[in-house]
Parts: C-alpha cells; sequence; structure tokens
C-alpha cells in the first residue's frame, strides 16, 4: 500500500508488521517518533501481544531487551548518538550472548560539543560490538530492511542494528510502499530461539569465560558475521521474492560496472551522489557509486568486486574518528589493500552539515584530477580553522573551541536536545 | 500428638524440627529442596552470600512451583557460580551486566507475560554495589514501574568480588580497600551511605523487606509472601563476608545474628510505603561484641576512636527506636 | 537447545569441582555427654528419654530410662536430681523438670503396665541382701542380664528405706509395690522377713555364685542428752520405721524433732500429719547450712513445722528442753554462748544419722571396714571374692539414687565376674558444656512447677504432696531440654552449609557430610545448637 508518510513512522509500522513482543522505549532525538508511533499503537491496541515498556535510560533500554530477548520474545528498541553510548556496555553484551534484538539508530552526531543533527559517528563507535549494521539509503529501505532485520538476527542469533541518518531519514516525509501483514506473516516465522530461559529446561546464560575458551567465543561470533555474508543477500532475496521489492543485500551499485572514480559512501547521502553522477555521467566522466548496506559484517570481497576495474576511489563518510580519518574508507583501504588503487577519504556532512550537489561536484573534480589529499574534510571552513588556531597560539588557554568558532561565525545555534 | 504442645523445643528458630509438621519447618529443612545454588560453586569458605542465595532462591522456588528466573548482577555470586565451564544454578539463570539485573528482570517478566506464562516468575539478584551503586538507575526503574520482579540484594556492605571497595551500603568507620582505616577518620566516613530498603519504600512498591541469614525462618517467610505479591518486589538480605570483613569462615551466621540483636540490622517489612512489622530483638547486645569479631573494624577499639564506637552504638539505637524493635519479654510461643 | 559455546551452560555441571579440596579441617559428627547425664548417680541417658518424651514416645522413653534404673515413678519423687542442678539450661533460664517429666514417665509406665524383656537365662544365682534401692537396682540388673536372683530381706516388706524411711506423702506406696512387683515379674525372688545372720553361710547353703550386699545404714543414731526422763526420746529411724508398720509412735502434743537433715524433715512432717500440738526442729549452725534440701525445709515451715536454729539441747528437765544459744564461728563452727533458754516438749525425736549393721559379715573372710562402712574396690567387689557391696553401707553420699547406681555398677561387674571376665566401662565421651551449644536457637520456656496440695490437706493426713505433670506439660518441660551434646535433628547443619556439603539422611538416621564439597568452613559446628559436630584437622 502507497503512504506519504514520515520515515519515523513508516519505521514503526514496519516494525510493527514484525510483530515484536517487547518494544523497549527511551526519548531521544532523531529516533523518538519511532517509538512514539509504536507506543500509540501498542495501547491503541492497534499493535497486539506486544509489551511496551517505558524504561528510565537507554542502558535499561537495552538490558531489558536482553532480558525479553533472552526469555524469547522478538525484541526492539531504538536509541541514537548520546543514547547508544549511554547504552553502550549493553550493547556489547546483547550481541556476546547472542541475542538476536533489533535496534533502530537514528544517526546523529556525539558530542561535546553536543549536536542532535545527523552524522553517523553514533553508529560507528559501535561497529567493533558485535552486531549486524545495516545502513539504509531511503525510507522504503528502511521499511524493508527492518523487517529483514529481524529474520537476519533471529536466524543467527545475532542482534541487528538498522541505522538511517537522524533527520534526513527519520523526519522526512515520503511516499512509502508498506507490505502487507499476510506478506510479513509469510516473510518471518515466529522466533524460534537458539536458547531461552525456560524453568521446563535451565540453562545458566552468560556465564564467565577464561582465557582458555575466549578467543573462541570471538572467533565464532566473527564466524557467524561471516555466515550473515551469505545471508543477508538471501534474506534479501526472500523478502524480494515476497514483497516484490529488492532492497536489501551486503552492497548496491549505481553506474558502476565501467566507472573509473567509483565515490563508496552509505546511508542517505547516497541518493544525492547518486544524482551528481548522473549530471557528470552525462557530460561522459566514467563514475559510479557503491552503496555499503552492510558494515558489519563488512562485505570485503563484494567491494573488491565492485571496485576491480575503477581508478581511484572516493569513500565519502558521515564519521570521523578523530586522530585517524574515516572509519569507512579504512575498511575500504583493508579490503583493497591487494588492489593498487588509490583511496581518497572525505570526510563530509558532520553534526547535519549539509552535503551539496556543489560540493559534491566540486569534490569529484579533484578526484578527478587525483588532485584530492588522502584525507579530506569536505566544505571544512579553513579561515575559521586558521583562526581559531592562532587563537590558541596567542593563549593556552582559549576556551571552548566550539564556542569560540560559533562566536565567530555570529551564529548561536538554539537547538532542541 | 506433637500439635497439642505449642512448644518445640527450638520453635521456630532452627532450619527443621522434627517435632513440627513438615510445612512448619524450612524449605532448608526438606530432603527436596531444590538446592538452586548447587556444590562445587567457588565462594570462599563461610560466604553469606553464597548462603543467602540458597536461601532465598529455594524459598522462591518453593514459592513458585519451580517456576523461577533469576537474572544475575556482576558480582560474587555471579562469579562464583558460573565460571566457564561449570554452572552452579539450577535453574534458569542469566547473568548480562554489573549495573543492569533489575532491567532485564524486566524484560524477561515482559516476556513471561507477552507469552502468557504467568506462572513463571522473576528474580533479579546482585550484591550491595551492584544494587545500591550502579544499579540502582535500574532498580529505581523497575520500581517505579512496578515491573512483576522480586529484586533480592545480597548485602555484604562492600564491593567484593574486586577486592572489597566501599559501596554505598558500606557502614561507617569499616575499613575497605578505599577507604582505610588512617588518618583523624579511620574507614568509611559517618554520615554517609543509603538505606535503599527505605528509598525502595519511598517508591510505594507492594513490599519491601531486610532480611538476614541467621533467621531462616523469617528470610523464607519473607521471600515467600514477596512471591505471593504481584508488582515491584525487593528485599535486602544481610551476608556476612569472611574475607571482605575480615572474620572467621564459621562465624558468618553468628555475626548476621549479632548485627541483628545490637540493631544495627533492624529486620522489618513494609507494604506500600508503610513499615508494617518489625522482628523484635530476641537477646538485645551492644555494638561492641558484632563489631569486635571483624578486622574491618578492629581500629574502633584503638585508644582515641571511642566517638567511632559511640557513634556506632548511636546508629543501632536509632534503629531500635526507630523500627521499633525492642518488645516487652514473656509471651513468647 | 544449540547453545552458545562456552556463554551458555548446562545445569549440575559445577559437581565435578570438588571444593573439599580447600578444606584444612573437617568437621564431624559426636555424642557429647550432657552434664545431666554425667551428674546422675545412677547413670541414666537423660537427654535420651528425654528425647523420646519430646515426641510423646514414653514408652520408649520408659525404656530408657530402664536401662539403668529401674525405678523412674520412685525416681520422679524422691530423687534430689543433681541432674537438674547441672542442667545446661539453668544458664539459659531454668534447668530443665528432669524428675517431674521422669516421674510422669514412671507412673504412665505403671498406668500401663509397661515393662521390659530379660537376656536367656545364664544359670548363674546371684544372692542380695536387702531390699532397699541398692539391692532391688542390683537384683533387676542381674536378672535382666539373664542371671537368677534372690533377695533377702530382713523386712516384713521390701523397700529398705524407702519404705521405712521416707514417708507416704513423699512416696505414694502403691507406687513403690507397683515398681518392686515389676522387678519381682521379671523373676526376682525377694524372701521378705529373712534377715540373713551370716553372708558366707547363706551364700554356701544356697549355693550362689555371687553375692551383693546392700544392707543399709539401719541403725539409728542417738546423741546422749543428760535428761531427768520426763520427755520420751526415740530415734528417727525406728519412728519412720514404726509409723510405716502402723505401730503408730506416740507423736502428740510438743513434738521436738533434733537435727537437720532431711531425716529431720521427714519425722517433723509426719509429726505434724499425726496431729502434734507444735513441732519444732533443733538445730547446732545456721538454717542456710542445714542439710536438709531447700524444699523440703520450705514445705516443713509451710506446713507449721518450727526451726530453732544455732540451739543445742543441754538437757532435758520438767518436760521442757534447756537449749544454748549457738554462734556461727570459725569454719563456720558452732560455737556455744553460755545463753540458755527452754522450749516446751512432750516428746524428742533424734534424728542424727544412722549407722550400719555389720553383723552378717562376720566370717567373711577378707572384708575391710573403715568408720563403720564396707570398702569396695572399683569393681564394687569387697575384700571377699564374689561379695560385692553399694548403697548405704560402703563410703559414698546416701541417696537412693547413689544406692541404685551401685546397684548397677554392680550388677556390670558381678556379670563379668560370672564369666570369669573383667567389666571395663566404655569409653567416655566429651563434655557437652554450656560453651558447646548454641542457646539461640531454643525457644524462650519458663520452667512449668507440679501442682502441690494445699496446706490444710497436708497437716491433716498423708496424702501425696507434690502432684504429678498432665501429659501435655510434660511434653512441654521435656521439649525444654536442649539436647546436649547429641542430635535432636534440627536440620540446622544441613540448612546452614554454603555449599550444599551435608546430605540429610532422614528421620532417625541424622546426616552426613559430603567431603567432596565440604570446604571446612565450620559454620556448621558453629550453628549446631547442641553442640553436636567438631572440627578436627584434616592431615594434609
Ligand atoms: C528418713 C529418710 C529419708 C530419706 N529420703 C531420701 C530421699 O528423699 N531421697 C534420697 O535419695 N535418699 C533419701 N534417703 C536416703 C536413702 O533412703 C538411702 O540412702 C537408701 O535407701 C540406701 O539404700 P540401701 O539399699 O543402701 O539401703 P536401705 O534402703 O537402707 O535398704 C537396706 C535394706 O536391707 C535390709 N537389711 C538390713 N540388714 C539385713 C540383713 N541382715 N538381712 C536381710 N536384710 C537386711 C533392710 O531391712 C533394708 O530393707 C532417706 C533416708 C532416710 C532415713
Ligand atoms: C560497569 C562495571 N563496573 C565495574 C565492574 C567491576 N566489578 C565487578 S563485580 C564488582 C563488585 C561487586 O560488588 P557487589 O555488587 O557488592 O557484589 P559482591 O561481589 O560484593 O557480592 C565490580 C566493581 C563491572 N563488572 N562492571
Ligand atoms: S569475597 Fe565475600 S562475598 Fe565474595 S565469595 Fe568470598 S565470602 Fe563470598
Ligand atoms: S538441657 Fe537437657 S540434655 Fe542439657 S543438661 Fe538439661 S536435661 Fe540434660
Ligand atoms: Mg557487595
Amino acid at each position: 500500500m502507497l503512504k506519504q508518510m514520515e520515515g519515523s513512522m513508516a519505521v514503526a509500522e514496519a516494525v510493527a508488521l514484525a510483530r515484536p513482543e517487547v518494544i523497549c522505549a527511551y526519548p531521544i532525538t532523531p529516533q523518538t517518533h519511532i517509538v512514539e508511533g509504536l507506543g500509540e499503537m501498542v495501547k491503541s491496541g492497534q499493535l497486539e501481544n506486544c509489551e511496551y515498556i517505558n524504561v528510565e535510560s537507554e542502558f535499561a533500554a537495552l538490558s531489558v531487551g536482553i532480558g525479553s530477548s533472552a526469555a524469547g520474545a522478538r525484541t526492539y528498541t531504538a536509541t541514537a548518538s548520546q543514547g547508544i553510548l549511554f547504552m553502550a556496555e549493553a550493547v556489547y553484551n546483547a550481541s556476546g550472548m547472542g541475542l538476536p534484538i533489533v535496534m533502530t539508530v537514528g544517526n546523529r552526531a556525539i558530542g561535546a560539543p553536543i549536536n542532535i543533527w545527523n552524522d553517523q559517528t553514533d553508529s560507528m563507535s559501535m561497529r567493533d560490538a558485535g552486531w549486524i549494521q545495516l545502513f539504509c539509503e531511503t525510507n522504503q529501505e528502511a521499511v524493508d530492511v527492518h523487517i529483514q532485520a529481524f529474520k537476519i538476527a533471529e536466524k543467527l542469533s545475532v542482534p541487528v542494528m538498522v541505522c538511517m541518518d537522524g533527520f534526513i531519514l527519520t523526519h522526512a516525509y515520503e511516499r512509502i510502499d508498506m507490505p502487507e501483514q499476510a506478506q510479513i506473516d509469510q516473510f518471518l516465522p515466529p522466533f524460534n530461539p537458539r536458547q531461552v530461559l525456560d524453568p521446563a529446561n535451565p540453562v545458566s546464560m552468560g556465564a564467565m569465560v577464561g582465557p582458555e575458551a575466549f578467543t573462541e567465543v570471538r572467533y565464532l561470533a566473527h564466524r557467524r558475521q561471516m555466515d550473515a555474508l551469505e545471508l543477508i543477500p538471501q534474506v534479501a532475496q526472500e523478502y524480494a521474492e515476497i514483497v516484490g521489492r529488492d532492497s536489501g543485500g551486503l552492497i548496491s551499485t549505481y553506474k558502476a560496472e565501467d566507472a573509473e572514480t567509483l565515490v563508496i559512501s552509505l546511508g542517505s547521502v547516497i541518493g544525492t551522489i547518486k544524482d551528481v553522477i548522473d549530471q557528470r555521467r552525462e557530460e561522459g566522466e566514467k563514475i559510479g557509486c557503491v552503496a555499503i548496506r552492510s558494515f558489519r559484517p563488512f562485505p570485503i570481497a563484494e567491494i573488491r568486486k565492485a571496485c576491480a576495474n575503477a581508478k581511484r576511489i572516493v569513500v565519502l563518510e558521515k564519521c570521523f574518528a578523530v586522530g585517524m580519518g574515516g572509519m569507512v574508507a579504512s575498511n575500504v583501504r583493508m579490503a583493497l589493500s591487494t588492489q593498487p588503487v588509490p583511496v581518497y577519504n572525505v570526510i563530509a556532512g558532520l553534526g547535519g552539515r549539509p552535503i551539496t550537489q556543489t560540493s559534491l561536484h566540486n569534490l569529484f573534480n579533484e578526484a578527478a584530477a587525483d588532485k584530492l589529499e588522502g584525507l579530506h574534510f569536505l566544505d571544512l571552513n579553513q579561515e575559521v580553522v586558521e583562526r581559531e588556531l592562532e587563537r590558541q597560539r596567542l593563549d593556552e588557554c582559549s576556551g571552548s573551541v566550539a564556542e569560540n568558532i560559533l562566536r565567530d561565525i555570529g551564529a548561536v545555534a538554539a537547538s532542541k536536545v | 500428638m506433637t500439635q497439642q504442645v505449642k512448644y518445640y523445643q527450638t520453635g521456630t528458630y532452627t532450619v527443621g524440627n522434627r517435632l513440627l509438621d513438615q510445612e512448619q519447618r524450612t524449605v532448608q529443612a526438606s530432603l527436596d529442596r531444590s538446592n538452586a545454588l548447587d556444590s562445587g560453586h567457588r565462594a570462599c569458605q563461610g560466604c553469606g552470600e553464597a548462603l543467602g542465595a540458597r536461601f532465598a532462591i529455594d524459598a522462591a522456588m518453593r514459592a513458585t512451583d519451580n517456576q523461577l528466573i533469576a537474572c544475575n548482577a556482576t558480582g560474587c555470586l555471579e562469579v562464583f557460580t558460573t565460571p566457564y565451564p561449570e554452572t552452579a544454578w539450577q535453574m534458569p539463570w542469566i547473568h548480562s551486566l554489573f549495573g543492569n539485573a533489575a532491567a532485564v528482570a524486566t524484560g524477561v517478566a515482559a516476556a513471561q507475560r507477552v507469552k502468557g506464562k504467568k506462572e513463571v516468575r522473576v528474580i533479579a539478584q546482585g550484591g550491595d554495589g551492584g544494587t545500591t551503586d550502579i544499579g540502582f538507575g535500574c532498580l529505581s526503574g523497575m520500581f517505579d514501574r512496578n515491573d512483576d520482579v522480586l529484586y533480592i540484594c545480597y548485602d555484604n556492605q562492600a564491593y567484593m568480588n574486586t577486592g572489597v571497595q566501599r559501596s554505598s551500603a558500606t557502614p561507617p568507620a569499616a575499613r575497605t580497600a578505599t577507604t582505610m582505616p588512617v588518618g583523624p577518620n579511620p574507614g568509611n566516613e559517618f554520615g554517609q551511605g543509603k538505606n535503599v530498603p527505605l528509598v525502595a519504600m519511598a517508591h510505594g512498591i507492594p513490599y519491601v523487606a531486610t532480611a538476614s541469614v541467621h533467621d531462616l525462618h523469617d528470610l523464607e517467610r519473607k521471600v515467600t509472601k514477596a512471591m505471593s505479591m504481584r508488582g515491584a518486589r525487593y528485599i535486602q538480605i544481610f551476608v556476612p563476608c569472611p574475607l571482605g570483613w575480615g572474620s572467621k569462615p564459621c562465624d558468618s551466621i553468628k555475626l548476621a545474628r549479632m548485627a541483628a540483636e545490637c540493631g544495627l540490622w533492624p529486620l522489618f517489612e513494609a507494604e506500600h510505603g508503610e513499615i508494617t512489622d518489625s522482628t523484635k530483638l530476641r537477646k538485645p547486645a551492644k555494638v561492641d561484641g558484632y563489631l569486635k569479631l571483624q578486622r574491618r573494624f578492629a581500629h574502633m577499639f584503638k585508644p582515641g576512636n571511642e566517638a567511632q564506637l559511640e557513634g556506632m552504638q548511636a546508629l543501632a539505637d536509632k534503629n531500635i527506636v526507630k523500627f521499633d524493635l525492642l518488645e516487652e519479654k514473656g509471651d513468647e510461643e | 537447545m544449540n547453545k552458545p559455546f562456552a556463554i551458555t551452560l548446562d545445569v549440575g555441571t559445577s559437581l565435578v569441582n570438588h571444593t573439599g579440596s580447600w578444606r584444612t579441617e573437617r568437621p564431624r559428627y559426636v555424642d557429647r555427654i550432657p552434664p545431666c547425664n554425667k551428674t546422675c548417680p545412677a547413670g541414666e541417658n537423660i537427654q535420651q528419654w528425654l528425647f523420646h518424651a519430646e515426641e510423646g514416645n514414653y514408652e520408649q522413653a520408659f525404656k530408657t530410662i530402664m536401662q539403668d534404673n529401674p525405678f523412674p515413678t520412685i525416681m520422679g519423687r524422691v530423687c534430689y536430681h543433681t541432674c537438674e542442678s547441672a542442667c545446661n539450661r539453668k544458664d539459659v533460664d531454668e534447668a530443665v523438670g528432669i524428675n517431674a517429666v521422669e516421674r510422669f514417665i514412671g507412673d504412665e509406665a505403671l498406668r500401663h503396665g509397661w515393662t521390659v524383656e530379660c537376656a536367656p537365662d545364664t544359670g548363674k544365682k546371684v544372692m542380695v541382701i536387702g531390699a532397699g534401692p541398692g539391692g532391688l537396682s542390683a537384683a533387676y540388673h542381674l536378672r535382666r542380664l539373664g542371671h537368677s536372683v534372690t533377695v533377702f530381706e530382713a523386712a516384713p516388706k521390701a523397700g529398705g528405706m524407702l519404705r521405712y524411711g521416707i514417708p507416704k506423702y513423699r512416696l505414694p506406696r502403691e507406687k513403690l509395690a507397683g515398681e518392686i512387683s515389676r522387678i519381682e515379674k521379671l523373676g526376682v525372688e525377694i524372701k521378705t522377713a529373712s534377715p540373713v545372720t551370716s553372708v558366707a553361710d547363706t551364700m554356701k547353703e544356697g549355693g550362689f555364685d555371687a553375692c551383693f550386699l546392700s544392707v543399709g545404714a539401719q541403725v539409728g543414731g542417738k546423741v546422749e542428752l543428760p535428761t531427768d526422763g520426763s520427755v520420751p526420746m526415740f530415734d528417727a529411724a525406728t519412728v519412720l520405721k514404726d509409723l510405716e508398720n502402723e505401730q503408730l509412735p506416740d507423736l502428740n502434743g510438743h513434738v521436738v524433732v533434733y537435727g537437720g537433715g532431711n531425716t529431720a524433715m521427714d519425722v517433723a512432717r509426719s509429726a505434724t500429719r499425726m496431729g502434734a500440738l507444735s513441732v519444732t526442729v533443733v538445730y547446732r549452725r545456721d538454717r542456710n547450712m542445714m542439710p536438709a534440701h531447700e524444699l523440703e525445709i520450705h514445705e516443713a515451715l509451710e506446713e507449721g513445722v518450727q526451726l530453732a536454729c544455732l540451739r543445742t539441747i543441754k538437757a532435758v528437765k520438767n518436760g521442757e528442753l534447756e537449749l544454748e544459744v549457738m554462734v556461727t564461728g570459725e569454719d563456720n563452727r558452732p560455737v556455744g554462748t553460755g545463753q540458755t533458754e527452754t522450749v516446751p516438749a512432750t516428746v524428742l525425736v533424734q534424728a542424727v544419722g544412722q549407722s550400719v549393721d555389720l553383723g552378717p559379715l562376720n566370717g567373711l573372710d577378707g572384708v575391710e571396714v573403715k568408720g563403720g562402712v564396707v570398702l569396695v574396690g572399683k569393681d564394687m567387689q569387697t575384700g571377699a571374692k564374689g561379695v560385692f557391696a553399694g548403697g548405704d553401707m560402703i563410703p559414698s553420699e546416701r541417696t537412693v539414687t547413689v544406692a541404685i547406681g551401685h546397684g548397677k555398677k554392680a550388677a556390670k561387674n558381678i556379670d563379668a565376674f560370672l564369666r570369669g571376665e573383667i567389666f571395663v566401662a566404655p569409653a567416655k565421651h566429651d563434655d557437652a558444656g554450656f560453651g558447646e551449644l548454641n542457646t539461640w536457637y531454643y525457644s524462650d520456656a519458663p520452667r512449668s512447677v507440679r501442682p502441690v496440695l494445699d496446706v490444710a490437706r497436708r497437716q491433716s493426713g498423708f496424702a501425696e504432696v507434690v502432684g504429678n505433670l498432665d501429659e501435655e506439660t510434660a511434653q512441654y518441660e521435656a521439649r525444654r531440654c536442649m539436647s546436649c551434646g547429641n542430635c535432636f535433628e534440627c536440620d540446622n547443619c544441613y540448612g546452614v552449609c554454603p555449599d550444599n556439603a551435608i546430605t540429610k539422611l532422614g528421620p532417625g538416621e541424622g546426616f552426613a557430610f559430603k567431603y567432596d564439597y565440604c570446604k571446612g568452613c565450620g559454620i556448621c559446628v558453629a550453628e549446631c545448637p547442641c553442640g553436636s559436630i567438631e572440627m578436627v584437622p584434616e592431615d594434609i
């Protein structure tokens, strides 16, 4: 059924189609609308047989989820930014215990400076936590991927994080083709847990494991993620067969076959990149892109294959490991370590800064001329940076960098946090 | 024959009593107790926590006809029971993190509800650190939502598993690795700490109680009562720790008894925020006998630290009044 | 379940971890000897029979008493119960009313006609002289051991001082007769009115293999007093014997009893019952030095007996006694003051001790006599081979229970002697002192009291003064016992072990340690209420 709706509501409806049994809710922008929507559905009776729990923190949200999932209930929660950091300990724990929880991350920057706008540093902070991480390009994809996430999670007993850009997707009104309940019921069987807390068949979950077995435990977790490399496309395929739409898999490519310049990115920015590619293709430039859907497990083979003929790779990412560079780029570089092709790393859109077509054109121009540095910051205001650096040179105690810059550019943002 | 006479030699204080009907004996007295926490665990000799946990869980198992799931916080109880590849638990049990046992239990309870398994009940449990400090937020949240969980705190008055550091349940003057008996106020500060049973009561939850390993009948009655109720319930059990307290392993129950009998560990119950009952002291005593058996209080008996001893006695005396712990003698069964 | 490796574990797996290897000391169950048992002159296993009584199993309690003492109903009336003075419970509240419970059991046994069995006949013949408590005890035990026993008794009825000393109001005669006839029914032959004049001859004539002598101290003593003959004088033993033989002595008018012991009380209280105008007990020393039991004195005073303490009789003149006032001197000796006073006296009874008639021993070689009593060895044997003795006639405390104990001990030694062996007593257990107990576990329970006849009825006849406990109270009293040193299956050890290292074997079977898991913390030892577990070093 086609509907014009907000991304968050679309995700809420999609999650409801998966018949979750326990939902833990805690507010944080920009994810809040999703759990609000689900709350109303549960309260109104539209979503039946579901416990909706207002918890006191994200740490509790995921902890409650750990409990309900361990007890065999299909479990969902959502968070963003500070929230995922607040629950960090539980994030690792859920995957370590092999609990197939599905969690949406409405991607948002991490403070300080506190910032409610979109980038993907929050999800990336948990990239090594043992969860499967799926990034969505569109709200339609978010709808489809959420439903698939439950199947993937439960088949592997691994939690899945569905990442969608805050505001750009969560708050965007778009036309959504919502699957029918019957289709989803056909696609997604009831949760049949690998392990469950059950008085009839008692086990002890969450044992302390020492050096004698810890490596094996970790290795086995890795093997499960490797299995996911096969399962994710397979589930996407099953979904396509029932719902009639291909939206998932490990990566998707756009005009990549003959591309000399191949842009790799993830999330909603892919849309803008595609528009720019189209324009440049018209100019005759051999440019294309690869959207990474599954960042964990990282689809090394698919990336290699997609990049096989490219002359240069531009990894554009909305996250940044201070003191190092982009997380996505380092992963791509590792994948391409045997291929002698330059990989340019572009950090863009941090803290919600728009990534404009103009900026992208400028960027790709430089890339095509192989004039990009290894690590490039899109639209970095060099002037502001220099002034601050100068101030710091003069005065060791110059105060908060963020405040100084804000004062400098004359913007005192009043935003909701 | 045995029922005619109302006096049973050891009354209702010993674990069992051949003169009593089975159902009047404790769960621990029965041959078919569940031994939910079984032999082979790695707790120290004379660990009060190991004992308290079996007491409480076995009682809850009996009360629920073994339809019970436990969610454990990190701490001694978790570490000594479930080092891979051996578990001492004979029941469905989960350990997730140090500070989230209450929340995990909320989730387990929610799953039972959604699956229509009304009979399966949930317990969360942890040490005092995992409860009164790091798990406090989750605990309060669970209370606030009145989730159908009995939370049991095994209070050994410090972070034992990490080597005896101060928690908010550590008593004043006590030596811990982070409150050493040096300087002008040796040991833990007076005037700090929190009384989580009282805080729990402030949530207005259906049931709050304190218990102790020395009074098994009382402990089991409280656990059983708690399991007969729905909603959030809280029991804090006093569990001496020979390692952390510097006491003899054989004295664990004795110390619990002495703590209660001097008023430092009042046994009481509360429903919906109001105290409903307190256990009267059988053989009231001063605090020093209790303190003397523990190295963590040894400095209190050095010249110059008399004020600390007086301070402790004052705390006990205050409890005795506040929780109404004395009774006129004479009308015991 | 396809469980995750290592993080999810199957139940029951900890049992492979044998924590018993941590132990440096091991607990073990022990029986200790409780102070009551230890002090009982008859060696009764008091804790054990109370254990049965606690459960209402009075017949078993009776049988347990009968292992050591054939007279529970008599004991429950006349025993001075040193057990109660030793009872650990006195340090908790008050001693267990052992004596009262014993009487209840004894009376129950008579009421139901309970009895015990004897071993098969051995064909050995033993002669006992004197049917007092000592002689009857020996006869009973010997009979139970299978020997044939004949008791020779000079008096017309059996009982010794139980009958001819202790008045009826303390020991009703049907109770006495009941317990004696139970012994007779076991096959003991009692020949009354059969004084033995020569032990050696009677033994030879009867073809006895051994002999037990328990002739008591039957001869009443008297102090020589200057008298004008105006006041008749008797000795207590004679008075009490006459009383029993219904040759009622003239105890009218002002009766004065000289002496401060139990015998004096028995005479004084009997006189009250005979209708004396006044009864005065004259005693040389201070009131608190009177050898009579406090309860006896108390009851006598209740009944109107007057005490004249710190007085000696100087002379008897004109129907009066001249008394000298004494003071307590050094070493608590009474010292005369020279000051005198007089009291009217219709009759004077001297209760100043009894002595042994050693006549029948003439002609027995080797018997050693010292201070008027016969010496015996550890085996109760006199210097004459095969002749054993006990009770008042040997050097020891003169009480019924001591005599019974002697009878038992002699019987065991005679039994061994008859087999040509030497009796070896089993090794003694350690004491169950108060320090061994954990008394917190025992409920508070004040001691129960036996009903007492009101004073008016006591003054007018020989009805029994002290009543019996009803069953409920008897059982309550039994349950006050703390079972010192002996497991009473309270399940504490089973419950308090942090390592589940104790197996409960079921009712009557006790417990066993699982040494595979016991870490040796010692909590079970500390929390055993009755001190029935001990720690011993592990051999490492
Ligand atoms: C008045 C009185 C009250 C007492 N009250 C108590 C009391 O309450 N509690 C207590 O524990 N103790 C009491 N005693 C002491 C106690 O009675 C004696 O210690 C006890 O009876 C001694 O027992 P026995 O067997 O040695 O001698 P006895 O009881 O004296 O028995 C000796 C028996 O031997 C018989 N006999 C003696 N010579 C011969 C012979 N040649 N041939 C055949 N038979 C012979 C006697 O007739 C007598 O029956 C009391 C004593 C007296 C005098
Ligand atoms: C988040 C976190 N912080 C700290 C720890 C370290 N830690 C593990 S157990 C423990 C002490 C537990 O103390 P308590 O809860 O009182 O239980 P006890 O060991 O005394 O029974 C600590 C501090 C941890 N596991 N997790
Ligand atoms: S440190 Fe204390 S709480 Fe921990 S196992 Fe040892 S005795 Fe028990
Ligand atoms: S309490 Fe019982 S066992 Fe202990 S001394 Fe008294 S009567 Fe004997
Ligand atoms: Mg602790």
